[in-house]
């Protein structure tokens, strides 16, 4: 590639067809294909919900039978978790934005992060093949379940396994990437807050994603060679999987809302026109979390057996744990203060983000409440806390992160207007969904059940005439986004000070002719980037 | 930065290893009861150390990658006493 052809030409139009996608090492094509993986196994996922949701819709069965509920709902979490969530917004938006923001060219470890994005096809792969013969053991695949059911288990465990490693090596990239190719001038108390985030993530990856593999290798080596680790007649404990599991699985979820909180704190400054209130609050609070997300597995295992002390303590540090997330919010609530804010399909994501995961974290607290959980463990009111968390959360997020990058990322512009209509149907779709779930759960509705008694009839009936909304709400968001209004983009239309927007869109391959020198933070509206060679 | 100097001292870590293995071998022809297991895990965790220091050149890096590099076994303690927190003090009725 020669360098001045590097330039004049957008890293869109820099080649085309299969090959020059599919064999390239640039972060943004790579994070581009990454978006649309995780689009199509969103509405891959999405359309196994609204399937069980219409199962739900009259006690006994509706549409599908026992065992197919069963499979769908495996499916839906386990897609939705590892083929959505957790690479989402960091494997996307991260390897789109990061060299942008930090100024520079591309990833540390270009190759490596192409061979990540194979890895991640060829787990999606192996968990396309897993359809043919599906697991029933909920995302989760708990022991004794996991290693008696007759359903497959290893096909999509193996899946999990082959994705970790696509996540640990994107993580390792974005760490060193970060520490290594940074801008002059671009210090670490000046590094985009999105990075900050980026790289809290990348360590939760790095550090996590070793366990749950070989927890999942365990289990493979449980159900083919009776191990025992698990199995109390050889002498192993079931719960174990149980540590083992959530020890991932815990750092996992913020793994799943830490970059989102990252396009948050980018989205507030720009909308409200006002500097981030407190920039160093919020890049140490990403950090806190992701020391203290691994001590507090166990809030998931209460009544699991585990022991009365060991309860105690994780139920402690649980609430110490909402601390950096509470801190995070407060400063976003305090950047908006007396800002001038424009509602732009983005900021009503990110407004919506602020909203919805408020309650999210909050009724975790309820459920880190030692005494409270015993009562809401295994309801729908978990059901209804982690989808508050992660479409409140993390899908609002990753969609304001579509529309606010849209420009930079397409070089077009969409209708805001026909995006706002979807954002409005979506928002009220989601609540009228997911609201009645928690109170499906303290009236006692257990999750993952086939059939319900029928004083629980209207509150399912109206949790799934919600799909009904959500649905139409993203059929209108994908129309307005795929059907553009113009196919010129300025290179900064939401005049935001940050380093990916000092350039063309979409930009160009190599990103930046000069590698440019900062000389203050990318929070400061008004004063101008300095840009030397 | 690799002349002959460090290719023996490659061989003395090399030699060193393989006395470690002779340990472990020589180690598991007695029974120490409840100590056969932290015994073979100590000579197992020094030969581990050895290859991270030398041949991983841990020795020769800066104290940002010393973090890195300890702070996985910082996490595995957790993981190991949290859970054996649990395991030792549940009441089995
Ligand atoms: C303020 C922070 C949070 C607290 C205190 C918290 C607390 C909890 C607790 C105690 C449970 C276990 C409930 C039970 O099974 O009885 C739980 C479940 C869950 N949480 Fe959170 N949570 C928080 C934030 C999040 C976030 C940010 C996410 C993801 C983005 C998340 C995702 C989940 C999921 C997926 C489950 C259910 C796991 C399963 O399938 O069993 N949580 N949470
Ligand atoms: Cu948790």
């Amino acid at each position: 590639m020669s360098q001045s052809h590097s330039f004049d030409k957008s890293y869109l139009e820099d080649g085309t067809g299969f090959k020059s996608w599919f064999f390239t090492h640039d972060h943004k094509r790579l994070g581009v294909m990454y978006l649309w993986a995780i689009g199509i196994f969103f509405i891959l996922a999405a359309i196994a919900s609204f399937l069980i949701r219409f199962e739900h819709l009259t006690p006994g069965q509706t549409i599908v039978d026992a065992q197919t509920y069963n499979v769908l709902f495996t499916l839906h979490g386990a897609v939705m978790v590892f083929l959505f969530i957790v690479p989402g917004v960091a494997a996307s938006f991260g390897n789109f934005l990061i060299p942008l923001m930090i100024g520079a060219r591309d990833v540390i470890f270009p190759k490596l992060n192409l061979y990540s994005f194979w890895v991640y096809c060829a787990g999606a792969i192996i968990f396309l093949i897993a359809l043919a013969a599906p697991a029933d053991t909920g995302w989760t695949f708990y022991t004794p379940y996991s290693i008696d059911t007759g359903a497959n288990v290893i096909l999509v465990t193996f899946g999990v396994f082959v994705l970790g490693f696509s996540s640990i090596l994107t993580g390792i990239n974005f760490i060193v990437s970060i520490h290594k190719l940074r801008a002059p001038g671009l210090t670490w108390d000046r590094l985009p807050l999105f990075c900050w985030a980026a790289y809290a993530t990348s360590l939760l990856q790095v550090l996590a994603t070793p366990v749950v593999g070989i927890t999942l290798l365990l289990l493979i080596g449980e159900r083919y060679f009776g191990l025992g680790f698990f199995d109390p007649a050889k002498g192993g404990d079931p719960v174990l999987f149980q540590h083992f599991f959530w020890f991932y699985s815990h750092p996992a979820v913020y793994i799943m809302i830490l970059p989102a909180m990252g396009i948050i704190s980018e989205v507030i400054p720009v909308f409200s026109r006002k500097p981030i209130f407190g920039y160093k609050a919020i890049a140490y609070s990403s950090l806190a979390i992701a020391l203290i997300s691994f001590l507090v597995w166990g809030h998931h295992m209460f009544v699991s057996g585990q022991s009365k002390l060991i309860n105690i303590i994780f139920s402690v540090i649980t609430f110490a744990v909402a601390v950096p997330t509470a801190i995070k919010v407060f400063n976003w609530l305090w950047t908006m203060y007396k800002g001038s804010i424009e509602l732009s399909a983005a900021m009503l994501y990110s407004l919506a983000f602020i909203f919805l995961f408020t309650i999210g974290g909050l009724t975790g607290l309820f459920l880190g409440a030692l005494a409270a959980d015993v009562h809401l463990h295994d309801t729908y009111f978990v059901v209804a806390h982690m989808h508050y968390v992660m479409i409140g959360g993390t899908v609002f997020g990753l969609f304001s992160a579509i529309h606010f990058w849209y420009p930079k990322m397409w070089g077009k512009m969409f209708d805001e207007f026909k995006a706002k209509i979807a954002f409005v149907l979506i928002f009220i779709g989601f609540n009228i969904v997911f609201f009645p779930q928690f109170i499906l759960g303290t009236l006692g509705m257990p999750r993952r059940y086939f059939n319900y008694s029928p004083e629980f009839a209207t509150l399912h009936q109206i949790s799934t005439y919600g799909t009904w909304i959500l649905g139409i709400g993203f059929i209108i968001m994908l129309y307005a986004l795929l059907r553009p209004i113009s196919n010129k983009a300025e290179a900064n239309p939401y005049k935001s000070a940050s380093l990916e927007w000092a350039m063309p869109s979409p930009p160009p391959t190599l990103n930046f002719e000069k590698i440019p020198t900062l000389t203050a933070s990318t929070y400061d509206y008004g004063t101008k980037l300095e840009q030397e060679a | 930065m690799v002349n002959s100097n460090t290719y023996k001292q490659y061989f003395n870590i090399w030699l060193l290893l393989m006395f470690l293995t002779v340990i472990t071998v020589g180690a598991a022809q007695f029974d120490f009861g409840s100590l056969n297991i932290p015994i073979a895990m100590l000579i197992a965790s020094i030969k581990a150390g050895v290859v991270a220091l030398h041949f991983m050149h841990l020795k020769y890096e800066d104290g940002m990658t010393w973090i890195f590099a300890t702070y996985p076994i910082f996490l595995l303690f957790l993981l190991i006493a949290f859970s054996a927190t649990d395991i030792f003090t549940r009441v089995v009725n």
